[in-house]
């Protein structure tokens, strides 16, 4: 009798630590388990700063999607920036993706405005029309040094 | 004339004695390490051993782990919202909590935890079947006291560590969202919103690599001070046993705090 509670207790114990890791890694660390439910879409832009790999992707201010990765296209030194959108939500070819700052001082995120096009964008399309992230050092420094006109 | 060389040369034959005691130390515990991993692989210690061992470290350490994972998450939400507050950023709070104990405090705080609780005892229990010769006996019998008790302990620490850091993990998060949602009254959707968006693959596998290692330091460390309890230099018997004891965990918990910085920068 005693033998068998021990390994029973042993038994909830690795579950109980096991559900822990999954809750860490599947909900934290958002490793897809079942995969597939998003496709990959690229976004061309002239600067990216502060946008962080694994930030949201927005449309109307509802999340479709988060960034998987963000490289430098080296032929055009442009930021090139793949986004992964969730399977149900479709983009046409004219969407703009500008990246925007939530709050005065807050995370960057890649906001997506619907267009009028038919057509639809596929899994490993490129938005076109893009609008580079507003850095509020700058434009205080525009203002401070007399560059607005 | 020579005598005078050498009681000049003393200094010099102190710091190269001490020298040489250290690094046959080190190489003396990094050999039982491996021979000790090894035997976990060939042959493969009986489950039995095993599942007893992962019983006294893991399921016994629930109750002091799920408790000082709780107040430190609590206590964590309390001094950062008093700091965020200042900013007016309090909603940042959650990936504050959450961050600093995923990377930093889950693994660090439930190694040295463990160490007082496991690693003492099992200093102790084979620094007494060392003095009173049960680990000569074993080997009489033909049977590998390196495969029959270090190997299980090894064992069941690298799978005991993970889980208990990650119980501790998800109680310290619990225990942010009591001081800050419930006490502070800051929004619950954004509490945990924020740990959603801060926390990233990385993190949680940096803190589960962290854990892993401290396992191999803190049982090797623990297992080595008691299975050569009767090699030391300062004490004899049973005098040795709590020099052993006390070594363990001194330098378990030392060597989870270097280890701790040393891969830190590595992971960053």
């Amino acid at each position: 009798m005693k033998k068998y509670s021990m390994e029973t207790t042993v038994g909830i114990f690795v579950l109980a630590g096991l559900m822990c890791v999954a809750y860490l890694t599947v909900k934290l660390g958002k490793l897809d388990v079942l995969g597939g439910d998003r496709y990959p879409v690229t976004a061309r832009f002239k600067d990216v700063t502060g946008l962080k790999s694994g930030a949201y992707v927005e449309m109307a201010g509802v999340r479709i999607g988060r960034v998987a990765g963000i490289n430098l296209d080296t032929k055009a030194n442009m930021a090139l920036v793949t986004l992964e959108i969730d399977k149900g939500v479709r983009l046409t070819d004219d969407s703009i993706a500008s990246i925007k700052t939530s709050g005065l001082i807050g995370d960057k995120f890649v906001k997506i405005s619907p267009g009028g096009s038919d057509d639809v964008l596929g899994p490993g399309g490129l938005i076109v029309e893009t609008e580079p992230s507003v850095d509020l050092g700058d434009l205080i420094g525009k203002y401070v040094f007399g560059g607005v006109k | 004339m020579t005598d005078a060389i050498t009681f000049l040369l003393s200094p010099a034959a102190f710091v190269g004695r001490t020298a040489l005691t250290v690094i046959a130390e080190l190489g003396g515990f990094c050999i039982f390490l491996v021979q000790g991993l090894w035997r976990i692989v060939v042959p493969a210690p009986p489950l039995r051993k095993i599942v007893q061992q992962v019983y006294f470290i893991g399921v016994k350490s629930i109750f002091v782990i799920v408790l000082i994972g709780l107040f430190t998450g609590m206590v964590l939400g309390l001094q950062g919202y008093y700091t965020l507050v200042k900013f007016g950023s309090e909603g940042l709070l959650g990936a504050a909590v959450a961050l600093s104990i995923i990377r930093e405090l889950g693994p660090v705080l439930t190694a040295i935890m463990i160490t007082g609780r496991a690693g003492s005892s099992m200093a102790a229990e084979i620094g007494i079947m060392r003095i009173s010769e049960q680990i000569d006996a074993l080997w009489t019998m033909g049977i590998n006291p390196m495969r029959f008790l270090i190997a299980p302990k090894l064992a069941a620490s690298l799978i005991c560590f993970p889980l208990l850091t990650a119980i501790f993990d998800v109680v310290g998060i619990c225990g942010g969202y009591l001081t800050g949602v419930a006490l502070l009254g800051i929004n619950p959707g954004v509490y945990f919103d924020r740990i959603d968006a801060a926390v990233e693959m990385g993190d949680v596998t940096g803190g589960f690599v962290k854990s892993l290692l401290f396992a191999l330091l803190v049982a090797a460390i623990s297992c080595y001070e008691g299975y050569f309890t009767h090699a030391r230099r300062d004490g004899f018997g049973a005098k040795g046993v709590s020099l052993a004891t006390t070594a363990a965990v001194v330098f378990s918990c030392v060597a989870i705090l270097v280890a701790d910085y040393v891969l830190t920068s590595f992971l960053l």
